[in-house]
């Protein structure tokens, strides 16, 4: 008998070769990952190709429509929206995958050790889980907004992070709960895997989809939890984002005034990034559980 | 090491706190003493929750003792990577058994990382197909595979295999035939006879009366977590003393045959005989537990 190829090869390769040629076949996973990723670069790089004006600066007449020169026309006070939306959309996805990943660790630690453990641990760190989830986030952001005056994009990230990640956490438990009861659970613990390994390599795996959802959800919420805190007043006392542009074209009575090329931009591509990655979400569940594959 | 016993449980108890703060406990396993010899067979047969699983998670060090021991080779159960190089476990559900978005032949991955890293690939993947054709299945339709892709009886199977690629001593075979239909299930009960023969200590757990008395040279019947017989199996099966031992054979159906109750037991040999310390000697080698008759004095539960 003849050794097929695959069989002498180190399984994790295998493993990963296999996700990525179920991930590029997959139309919403590449639909959802190509709408994040345009405007992530957009973000990114459009900043540097619109050179060094600041995004508040006063460059034209007050209230264009979008023309050549400004693509998304101008505000009330003549400032540049485009320029605005791009430095926006770089601070959105800062705030995103500061505030996402900050909640999508600590939920994971938490919601990996409770649910593995069990037992004291586990009510200890569900005690802390509810703590935290009752915590009306808003009356300690006033709080906090007191005590600093100044507030960055940093600290806005890191708020989110410290605060959104208990219903994440809760959702990891209760996986992680069911899971480590399984067989293959104790058939890798007569394997010699010790229980770092064994959540990292049995029962991650397994919820790889869960846990990239997961992160997803979380980047989305901060997203939107930023939005929010921007559009009441509560977001960076400098710079610019997606929400601080919504409050502003709130405040000057965009709406009324027909300025539709203000809102629009901003509340159009916050609603695309989140969308984007939830549509990924769904391909990425295709991709990671053999027993959905079409093929 | 005088005696040949494999392994020894020696009035093995384990007790569940259960309730709020863990206020009650409930006894799932009582005073339980048996043995295995290296090459022999014993079955452990009884109903759902007497407890057998139980036993069987203890050996594998899977769940602690409360109280009693147990040792393999006179060692104790010390869970960790050398003890598990000679103590191994199959279990009921080949489905639960693998994790279900890794390919099937990963279980002989993880026996490789941790036992053998340092052989090398090709001769590992010889010593693989060697196991897989032990068990009497074909490497070429099994390996590389997901779970959900092959058969109750394949995966069973392998997870034999996998066994057999380390320097095994002990087996616990925890209702492995239960999820396979008939013929399959014969096919790997010879599998376990195989492994007999090579001398392998095997700790078979049932509910199936029949299946148990095909392989195993001795049994033991366990009740609501104790011991109510043990003994050469022909004699267990032969010559049931305790009540609930006739109960079992009596409910076991047979072809041709009407419906029986089982045999009364008048007397209990327990009593009768002044024994101590939980089961009494019937025959050499034949021991039984106290049948719990209205007229049995004394509490020996």
């Amino acid at each position: 008998m003849t050794a097929a190829p695959t069989e002498t090869r180190p399984e994790p390769r295998v493993v990963r070769r296999e996700a990525l040629h179920f991930a590029v076949r997959n139309g919403k996973l590449v639909t959802g990952f190509a709408v994040v990723l345009v405007l992530l670069l957009t973000g990114l790089l459009g900043p540097l190709l619109l050179g060094s004006a600041p995004p508040n600066e006063y460059v034209a007449a007050p209230m264009l429509p979008p023309s050549a020169e400004h693509w998304f026309g101008t505000t009330t006070f003549g400032q540049d929206v485009f320029t605005q939306f791009v430095h926006g959309l770089r601070t959105t996805f800062a705030v995103g995958a500061l505030g996402g990943g900050i909640a999508a660790l600590i939920a994971m630690v938490v919601g990996f050790t409770a649910g593995y453990r069990g037992g004291l641990p586990d009510e200890a760190l569900t005690m802390l889980t509810n703590v935290i989830l009752v915590i009306p986030t808003l009356a300690v952001l006033l709080v906090v907004n007191a005590y600093l005056g100044v507030r960055g994009v940093a600290v806005q990230g890191l708020f989110i992070g410290l605060t959104s990640w208990p219903w994440a956490a809760r959702a990891i438990r209760a996986q992680t709960f069911s899971l480590r009861t399984r067989d293959f659970v104790d058939l890798a613990r007569l394997s010699g895997l010790g229980t770092g390994r064994i959540i990292a390599r049995e029962i991650a795996p397994n919820m790889s989809s869960y846990l990239f959802m997961t992160f997803i959800l979380l980047f989305g919420g901060s997203v939107l939890i930023a939005s929010s805190l921007d559009f009441i007043g509560l977001g960076p006392t400098e710079g610019v984002s997606l929400g601080l542009m919504l409050q502003n074209a709130t405040q000057w009575s965009a709406l009324q005034l027909g300025l539709w090329w203000w809102f629009v931009p901003p509340g159009a591509a916050i609603t695309a990034v989140v969308g984007a990655l939830y549509v990924a979400n769904v391909g990425l569940d295709e991709v990671f559980n053999p027993k959905l594959r079409t093929t | 090491m005088l005696t040949s016993d494999m392994l020894k449980l020696d009035n093995v108890t384990k007790t569940y706190r259960v309730g709020a703060l863990g206020g009650k406990a409930v006894t799932a396993v009582d005073r339980v003493s048996f043995d295995v010899r290296a090459g022999e067979v014993v079955s452990l047969i009884g109903e759902s929750g007497s407890g057998k699983s139980t036993i069987g998670r203890m050996i594998l060090g899977l769940t602690p003792v409360t109280g009693g021991s147990i040792t393999v080779a006179g060692a104790p159960v010390r869970p960790g990577r050398d003890y598990y190089r000679s103590v191994q476990g199959v279990f009921q559900d080949p489905f639960s058994c693998y994790n279900p978005v890794f390919k099937a032949d990963r279980v002989f991955r993880l026996i490789k990382e941790t036992y053998h890293p340092g052989v090398p690939e090709d001769e590992w993947a010889a010593r693989v197909r060697a196991a897989v054709r032990d068990v009497r299945l074909n490497p070429g339709e099994v390996l590389g595979k997901y779970p959900h892709q092959l058969s109750g009886g394949q995966l069973q199977r392998m997870l034999i295999a996998r066994a057999l690629l380390l320097d095994l001593k002990l087996l616990v075979a925890d209702e492995i035939t239960s999820m396979l239909d008939a013929s399959t299930r014969v096919d790997v009960l010879n599998l376990l006879a195989d492994l007999k023969a090579r001398g392998l200590a095997v700790l078979y757990v049932t509910h199936d009366l029949a299946l148990g008395t095909y392989l195993a040279e001795r049994t033991v019947v366990l009740w609501r977590g104790t011991v109510v017989e043990r003994g050469p199996t022909e004699q267990v099966f032969g010559d049931p003393l305790h009540p609930y031992t006739r109960r079992l054979l009596a409910a076991v159906p047979r072809l041709h045959a009407p419906w029986e109750d089982a045999p009364e037991v008048r007397s209990c040999l327990y009593h009768d005989t002044g024994a101590v310390g939980g089961l009494a000697e019937a025959t050499p080698g034949h021991f039984v537990a106290c049948a719990r008759l209205s007229d049995c004095q004394g509490d020996v539960s």
